[in-house]
């Protein structure tokens, strides 16, 4: 299963040079654990975000194999020290297994996060028709974490990232989370929101923008959330394609070159998870999953979950590349948000 | 030249140290002390100010500069467009007071 590779070949060096920034610093970003198993169960999805760096919609077919799924939950058993599980997509809840996948890992005693789009609640499969309704009450009952993507607390940003209607329906799909408890306090069901810029520029401070918008879904819409994490857009696939077409790539890169901060660095999320592709391909990230950027052990085998060894995968070198600048600049980002 | 005012000059914003470089690194330390960090004042809070004072003086360089750093700051169109209301308004309301000046010496001009 597993392909030798030369990493040396993979890529030129190019004006961002991060490997090159990091040796400049004397800064060396080995894992230090694999905590995390991120799982990309499909690329399909009910919206079209401007800045999504998966490329998902509703076309899209990419799915997780049933074999992937029992692979990644034996992963799971075997491996106590992987606590948390982190599903994602597309819209991950659009996948035939997903319920199954969440049930039995939360059996297992895991952790279980779900990065969950609000809409789907409302919109169901675009492709089947299937009725996502039940999703609040399956997440409740699971106890699972809810982490949604919210760029803004008003309707005129998050429609120009998400789609129009997109911010109606995501506060409708807020009450239903509400309304079972999540963000509750005492609850103990953890809703946690998502805030990414609106276009090239870096995220305000985290604590004082969950604030604004602790206050005003609070005083405008009657809700609640736990946590706010700030995360940059990264300047990759859809994104990407933004920034060349409106001619402003090399100003968004030299502005997180600008922004490099070692403390951020030090706190990337690679150092702690693995990201598993719908084709069972093991990544450093999602992000290097979409630029498939494999990883790979100590001597260039190639990392999957139908080989899975876990001393490989904690030894093997982090894949870096021009678009690790997203995830080093100012206050840091990452899946949990700021990490400086 | 096809302008005066060209966007890519704004990274060139640190050459005015050229011939006079003390004097502009004293500038730049005042000007990152006032503006890089919270005081009694939020980042926001005056990035928003300097984003009114870049439309009454009316400088390109600086409306680009602070709309980025309003919008890295958490602020949003609404409060930014407010923001330039107030620029306007101060501007109105310094034109028409001068109106005092103009009755005053009206009054004199006539019997």
């Amino acid at each position: 299963m597993s392909t030798a590779v030369s990493l040396k070949l993979v890529k030129a060096k190019s004006k961002y040079d991060f490997d090159g920034l990091l040796r400049e610093r004397g800064i060396e970003l080995p894992p230090l654990s694999i905590d995390t198993l991120q799982v990309n169960v499909t690329k399909l999805c009910n919206q079209v975000c401007r800045h999504c760096h998966v490329d998902a919609g509703p076309q899209r077919k990419e799915m997780l194999s049933p074999e992937g799924v029992a692979k990644c939950l034996e992963i799971l058993e075997k491996q106590p020290q992987i606590a948390k599980l982190d599903i994602t997509g597309g819209a991950p809840e659009l996948h035939p297994a997903f319920d199954a996948f969440v049930e039995k890992a939360v059996a297992l005693g895991k952790h279980v996060m779900v990065r969950h789009n609000l809409t789907v609640q409302l919109d169901g499969n675009p492709q089947t028709k299937e009725s996502k309704e039940y999703l609040p009450g399956f997440f409740a009952r699971n106890r699972i974490e809810v982490i949604s993507s919210l760029p803004y607390y008003q309707e005129y940003f998050t429609d120009a990232q998400r789609g129009s209607g997109v911010f109606k329906k995501s506060m409708e799909a807020m009450r239903r989370l509400n309304a079972e408890g999540y963000g509750v306090e005492g609850s103990g069901l953890q809703l946690n929101l998502v805030y990414n810029p609106v276009g090239p520029y870096l995220p305000a401070a985290q604590a004082g923008l969950e604030a604004d918008y602790k206050r005003e879904l609070k005083d405008k819409f009657g809700l609640v959330f736990n946590n706010l994490f700030t995360i940059t857009n990264m300047p990759i696939n859809r994104f990407k394609l933004h920034l060349d077409k409106s001619g402003q790539y090399e100003a968004y890169m030299e502005k997180l070159l600008a922004a490099f901060n070692p403390a951020a660095a030090g706190g990337v999320m690679c150092r702690s998870l693995i990201s598993v592709g719908h084709d069972g391909r093991i990544y450093d990230c999602d992000f290097n999953q979409m630029l498939e950027m494999d990883a790979a052990d100590a001597n260039g085998r190639r990392l999957s979950i139908f080989d899975f060894e876990f001393e490989r995968a904690i030894q093997r070198p982090i894949r870096f590349g021009d678009h690790c600048l997203g995830c080093t600049a100012g206050a840091g980002s990452s899946c949990g948000g700021a990490t400086a | 030249m096809s302008s005066y005012y060209e966007s890519e000059d704004l990274k060139k914003f640190g050459d005015i140290g050229q011939h006079a470089k003390k004097l502009a690194d004293g500038f730049f330390k005042y000007y990152g002390d006032v503006t890089g960090t919270d005081g009694a004042l939020t980042k926001r809070e005056k990035a928003l100010i300097a984003l009114a004072v870049s439309h009454a003086q009316r400088c390109p360089y600086c409306i680009d500069a602070y709309t980025t750093q309003c919008l890295e700051t958490g602020s949003n169109p609404e409060q930014m467009m407010e923001a330039v209301h107030v620029a306007a308004v101060m501007q109105a309301g310094i034109t028409l007071v001068h109106s005092v000046q103009m009755q005053n010496h009206l009054k004199k001009m006539v019997l």
